[in-house]
């Protein structure tokens, strides 16, 4: 099968769940208990606005029905409808707070993959060492402690103790945000060739981003761990060494490649996880995100606002695992190399 | 040599190997030991009237001491009592969820597994869908359309949770479907639903239970994380993350508000995920 092929396929795949998830979340925001009109039009609607939305939704029409107007107005216009929470478009909403989202997961992959990756090499090279041992509570601990415990402990020590970082906000009081470019404060400012903003921006960002990766980053160091260990059984390993390749090169140059395949593949579904605690990350360290739109449209009721927000979340998790396929299609040989 | 004479054997090595990994049996402690605490929680607790809507303002914000060991909350109740009926909470919330979730998986699991083809496809599909939306977001969409309880809490996070368990099941029920005692079932003209449940099912059992083990983690993680923002339990009932989202606000100077009740679910998760990992060394199941 070539490259194209493959990945067109896992392309296709991909927008018949997103396809499938707005349906899942379509109907239920349709089919909770009680008037849907009357909770879409907010708590002090009259009953004249009830009416306007209720016509507005084409509530009287039978679920198919609504559910093909609702894809087509977002598919031609873009169009997710009012969000009763913020009274503008839900789409401009999304556009104004996902960027935080992003910037924070951003930042948290880098963290876990620079961190993890490496602690797993070691691991793998000095098995029951001391650096395994380190990576293995990591992994323990990252796992089974709540992400906002950890953004909480983090804080305590690292912003309030020792007063290394900001506790809160996404930028220092009196600091003006870098103009809008892609609304990611740190790639802004650098753009904007503003560099005391952007340290401003990046100070504020490391704990929540650790916070966030400290999960994966334990999981991502012992998949490599493991996977490395196997990777060095092979064949080609062995045909490195009989040709008396350092171990540095052993590892790094016929080892790592094909240890990453799996362990991209379970990162990428774990992704899903790491974009759910950033809800948690983002409410801890008060970053104004899409977390923080979707708490609040969730407290309100705010139907529109909900349907925006799992659409957002969902197409990001199918994005970024699109891009890990792209990625073992590079590293695989044997899908990179079908194409030629 | 017979059956029972072998299983015998098979049960003592494994409980050997279970026995001998201290993590194992650490978290087989931890879980005992919070079992009981959250069971006999009236008798154990120093003050059980601090699990309600009481009030005592002269102790209200009290660090640890001799009397109250984690120290007060706002209104003077004391942690450690609060903890310890969150336990409580936690652990009722993670049992029923897995058994509203852990069937139902199962099941569909069995059903795609056996009879592959349209069922297969569709209810696997499904399951792909359900699986690229994060269990927390799902769950928080889910608790956005209905009213924040406990019920409803629960309501939300198993209706999320069985994907996973389908998904193993299918994987098991593919790989044993063609091999030789299912097929001789078929011969001699067994229904389907005698081959899914004791032909089949049996040798989910050992993954499932594993499964079981670390989920009541994982289940416990999520629940908290749904009453840390406000949409789980609702006050007074004594819940763990809803007292960390309470105590963040009172950083740095009242440190203990969140950070016992942060400990105690680490703790918890810690527990259940030692004594999974244990159990899947003893059973030999790869998950």
């Amino acid at each position: 099968m070539s490259v194209g092929r493959y990945l067109s396929r896992r392309f296709i795949a991909s927008i018949i769940v997103l396809i499938g998830v707005s349906i899942v979340i379509f109907l239920l925001a349709r089919l909770i208990p009680g008037d849907t009109a009357r909770i879409a039009a907010g708590p002090r609607a009259t009953p004249e606005m009830v009416e306007m939305i209720r016509e507005r939704l084409q509530l009287d029409e039978s679920l198919p029905v609504q559910y093909y107007y609702f894809i087509k107005g977002l598919v031609t216009e873009g169009d997710l409808g009012l969000s009763i929470y913020t009274n503008r478009a839900v789409t401009t909403d999304i556009v104004e707070f996902f960027p935080a989202t992003f910037e924070l997961v951003l930042f948290s992959g880098l963290f876990m993959v620079l961190i993890g990756v490496p602690l797993g090499i070691l691991s793998a090279r000095h098995r029951d060492g001391l650096t395994d041992n380190i990576a293995r509570v990591v992994a323990l601990f990252g796992v089974v402690t709540p992400t906002f415990v950890w953004a909480i402990f983090l804080m305590l020590a690292f912003a309030y103790a020792l007063d290394l970082f900001p506790t809160i906000g996404r930028l220092s009081d009196g600091v003006t945000p870098p103009p809008r470019i892609t609304g990611m404060y740190t790639i802004d400012a650098l753009v904007a060739g503003q560099l005391a903003v952007f340290a401003d921006a990046a100070l504020h960002l490391i704990l929540p981003a650790f916070a966030l990766a400290l999960t994966g980053m334990g999981q991502a160091a012992r998949l490599t761990r493991t996977n490395m260990i196997e990777s060095f059984q092979r064949p080609y390993s062995e045909f490195a060494r009989a040709y008396n390749f350092g171990p540095q090169e052993v590892a790094f140059k016929y080892a790592l490649k094909p240890a990453m395949i799996p362990t991209l593949t379970i990162l990428g579904l774990d992704f899903s996880v790491m974009l759910g605690n950033a809800f948690l990350v983002e409410m801890v360290f008060g970053i104004g995100g899409m977390a923080r739109y979707g708490v609040d449209a969730i407290m309100h009721k705010d139907l529109n606002g909900i349907i925006g927000t799992v659409l957002v979340i969902a197409t990001f998790f199918l994005i970024v695992n699109v891009i890990i396929d792209l990625v073992v299609a590079y590293l695989n040989p044997r899908v990179r190399l079908a194409a030629r | 040599m017979n059956v029972l004479a072998a299983t015998a054997i098979f049960r003592t090595r494994a409980w050997y190997r279970f026995s001998r990994n201290p993590l194992s049996l650490t978290g087989a402690a931890i879980v005992l030991v919070v079992t009981l605490l959250a069971i006999f929680a009236p008798f154990v607790t120093p003050f059980p009237e601090h699990a309600g809507a009481m009030v005592d303002f002269a102790n209200s914000d009290r660090p640890p001491d001799g009397r109250y060991w984690l120290g007060t909350d706002g209104v003077g109740r004391d942690y450690l009592t609060r903890i310890i009926y969150g336990f409580r909470i936690s652990l009722v919330l993670g049992v029923v969820v897995l058994s509203i979730a852990v069937p139902l998986g199962v099941g569909l699991g069995l059903l795609a597994g056996y009879y592959g083809g349209w069922t297969e496809t569709i209810i696997m599909r499904v399951t792909d869908i359900f699986l690229a939306i994060p269990a927390l977001v799902a769950a928080l969409a889910i608790m956005g359309f209905l009213e924040p309880t406990l019920i409803n809490a629960m309501i939300a996070v198993a209706g999320l949770w069985w994907p996973w368990h389908t998904r193993l099941a299918y994987n098991i029920t593919r790989s044993v479907r063609t091999e030789d005692f299912v097929v001789a079932c078929q011969v001699i003209g067994a229904s389907n639903a005698h081959i899914m449940l004791r032909e089949i099912l049996p040798n989910c059992v050992p993954s499932i239970l594993t499964k079981v083990t670390l989920d009541m983690g994982f289940v416990i993680l999520v629940a908290s994380a749904l009453s840390f923002l406000g949409l789980g339990v609702q006050p007074p009932t004594p819940d763990l993350g809803q007292m960390v989202a309470d105590g963040a606000h009172y950083l740095p100077d009242l440190w203990w508000k969140p950070v016992f009740p942060g400990l105690a679910i680490l703790i918890l998760v810690l527990g259940f995920n030692l004594l999974g990992d244990g159990l899947r060394d003893m059973l030999d199941v790869n998950l």
